[in-house]
């Protein structure tokens, strides 16, 4: 992880307070993993944002992330333009283990804010021969992004709360349709982790959370989680975000 | 001698930079951004007698020009601290500070005892002002008696100097360092965080689980700066001043109100690489400002 200068070369609304900003940087495109974020630090903020990697284009040096606008800091990251530099920390934390898939068959569920990171994992896995499904949830059709990229590396469902768009109800309500697979990927909201563990109890899978931070490198023990141990808890931004599902308490 | 040195009980510093205790763990996440060497010293997270595990989170909120904090002491031990964490640190050349907290003058005598024999500890910063603990921490810091009392206790079992950090939620400063100068410090740390509160509107809920935090970041400095001045007129103790600290001009200012050396807080999560930086362009700040060293600024501030 280093500080490191990002520049935005393009910057776009995806989907309803959703944005896309790809940005150039040489350092984290080629040391960046699927899972792993950038902190941003913003002028006037005080505290760094965590943003997960959606993409990654080494040859181009290219970033992209995906941020929804839920407060000031978000805000004023969707006003930022084409040519001006962000700074940032990354890449930060431990990203998906990469383990040997090929010929087997993984479960992307994302929600949300959550369904960024899963597209470079599942882009990664599907050039990996890896069979790849994923389970997309967002809150109403306006949420919806990112569906025709992922059926190009998944085979993909979508569902939204009120069934505006794909099918209606939760990611939970899909896990029985899916078939089978051998392992789990998630990212989204505590709950609907909690209770994809809770359904999917005893089935490898790994999870990624998000919790408001301070330092962003693991100094500051703001962004805890209860570790499933004696250990106490273990550090979001830097012991994860990635832990495997056993490892935590949510 | 050179011109960002400063000399404090215990403390041989060769600038008056250091990182607050609390905002820079045990050093080992910032010293992949740089040589922890250059810092005049690092003040260490709190040690409690046991392991403490803190506070439910979310356990920090950004506020305007700052942030809120209830981490809740989340320690792992003085025996812990002694034995796994002072070695890394002792490996650079700089000063370290253990800083102390209990929720008894018995914890806070034990903890204190605990470091007599590290010789890699220079200094204990006494904490008897964390906002974010049910026990011990902010009622020893608000209450003269109290502080004085923990100080004096603290002073007769230790061998090292002790820095007491006074709190800000007070309405005398001005007492509480006589208080605790009177019980025998040799210093003080000025200032801790103010206690705050922010509400998330969609939820009506606090936006920190503990519901109250500590308030830091440059929304403090001024806070910081005049309770420095006020405590400099009425007391001799040397000072380690903190609160909001971002920049060389900023502890410009602390040096020009009293302080003798500073700490960087909230600014090292914004930053990284702050305290290198400032270290970096002090000797700057200090010409362009027509001071020749640290020690000439110290004090200096001109009230008519």
């Amino acid at each position: 992880m280093k500080k490191e200068k990002l520049t935005i070369i393009a910057t776009k609304q995806i989907a309803k307070a959703t944005f896309e900003m790809k940005l150039e940087n040489i350092h984290i495109s080629e040391n960046a993993v699927p899972g792993q974020f950038l902190h941003i630090l913003m002028e006037g903020h005080t505290l760094g944002r965590p943003i997960s990697i959606a993409d990654i284009d080494k040859q181009n040096h290219i970033v992209t992330i995906l941020f929804k606008v839920v407060g000031s800091g978000t805000k004023r990251l969707a006003e930022y333009r084409v040519g001006q530099q962000i700074d940032a920390l990354g890449p930060s934390g431990n990203g998906f283990p990469s383990e040997q898939n090929e010929k087997k068959t993984v479960l992307l569920i994302g929600g949300g804010i959550g369904v960024p990171p899963m597209y470079y994992l599942g882009k990664q896995l599907a050039e990996q021969n890896v069979n790849v499904i994923a389970i997309l949830g967002f809150q109403t059709a306006e949420n919806v992004f990112y569906e025709e990229k992922f059926n190009q590396v998944a085979e993909t469902y979508i569902v939204t709360d009120d069934g505006s768009y794909g099918e209606e109800g939760f990611v939970t309500d899909l896990l029985d349709q899916v078939g089978n697979f051998d392992c789990y990927y998630t990212c989204g909201p505590l709950p609907m982790i909690k209770a994809i563990t809770d359904k999917l109890i005893g089935k490898r899978g790994y999870i990624s959370l998000e919790e408001r931070m301070g330092c962003g490198v693991g100094a500051c023990l703001a962004c805890m989680i209860p570790a499933n141990n004696q250990s106490g808890y273990k550090k979001i931004c830097s012991d994860g975000p990635v832990f495997s599902a056993e490892e935590v308490i949510i | 001698m050179n011109e960002l040195a400063v000399v404090l009980p215990g403390l041989n510093l060769k600038n008056p930079i250091m990182p607050a205790s609390g905002c820079f763990g045990f050093g080992y996440e910032y010293s992949n951004f740089y040589d922890l060497s250059e810092l005049g010293a690092v003040i260490m997270k709190a040690a409690t007698g046991t392991a403490r595990l803190g506070n439910p989170t979310p356990r920090v909120a950004e506020t305007a020009s700052g942030m809120l904090n209830a981490i809740g002491l989340q320690n792992p031990g003085v025996n812990h601290i002694i034995e796994q964490e002072v070695p890394f640190l002792a490996e650079y050349d700089t000063s370290i500070i253990a800083n102390i907290a209990g929720s008894t003058i018995e914890e806070y005598e034990m903890v204190a005892e605990a470091f007599n024999d590290t010789e890699h500890v220079h200094a204990l910063e006494l904490n008897i002002s964390c906002p974010n603990v049910k026990e011990g921490g902010i009622q020893f810091g608000t209450d003269p008696q109290m502080a004085a009392k923990v100080t004096e206790r603290v002073k007769r079992v230790s061998k090292l100097p002790i820095y007491v950090k006074l709190s800000p939620n007070v309405t005398d400063i001005v007492a509480m360092a006589k208080a605790v100068e009177a019980a025998g410090a040799d210093g003080l740390s000025m200032i801790n965080t103010l206690t705050g509160m922010q509400i998330h509107l969609p939820s009506r809920r606090p936006l920190i689980a503990n519901k109250t935090g500590g308030l830091s970041g440059p929304a403090i400095k001024p806070i910081a700066i005049r309770m420095i001045y006020e405590v400099k007129q009425h007391v001799d103790l040397p000072i380690i001043g903190m609160g909001g600290i971002c920049n060389a001009e900023d502890v410009l200012e602390f040096l020009l109100a009293g302080a003798d050396a500073v700490a960087v807080g909230t600014a090292n999560f914004s930053n990284p690489l702050v305290c290198k930086e400032i270290i970096a362009d002090l000797p700057d700040v200090l010409k362009r400002n027509g001071l020749s060293s640290v020690q000439e600024a110290i004090g200096k501030a001109v009230f008519i």
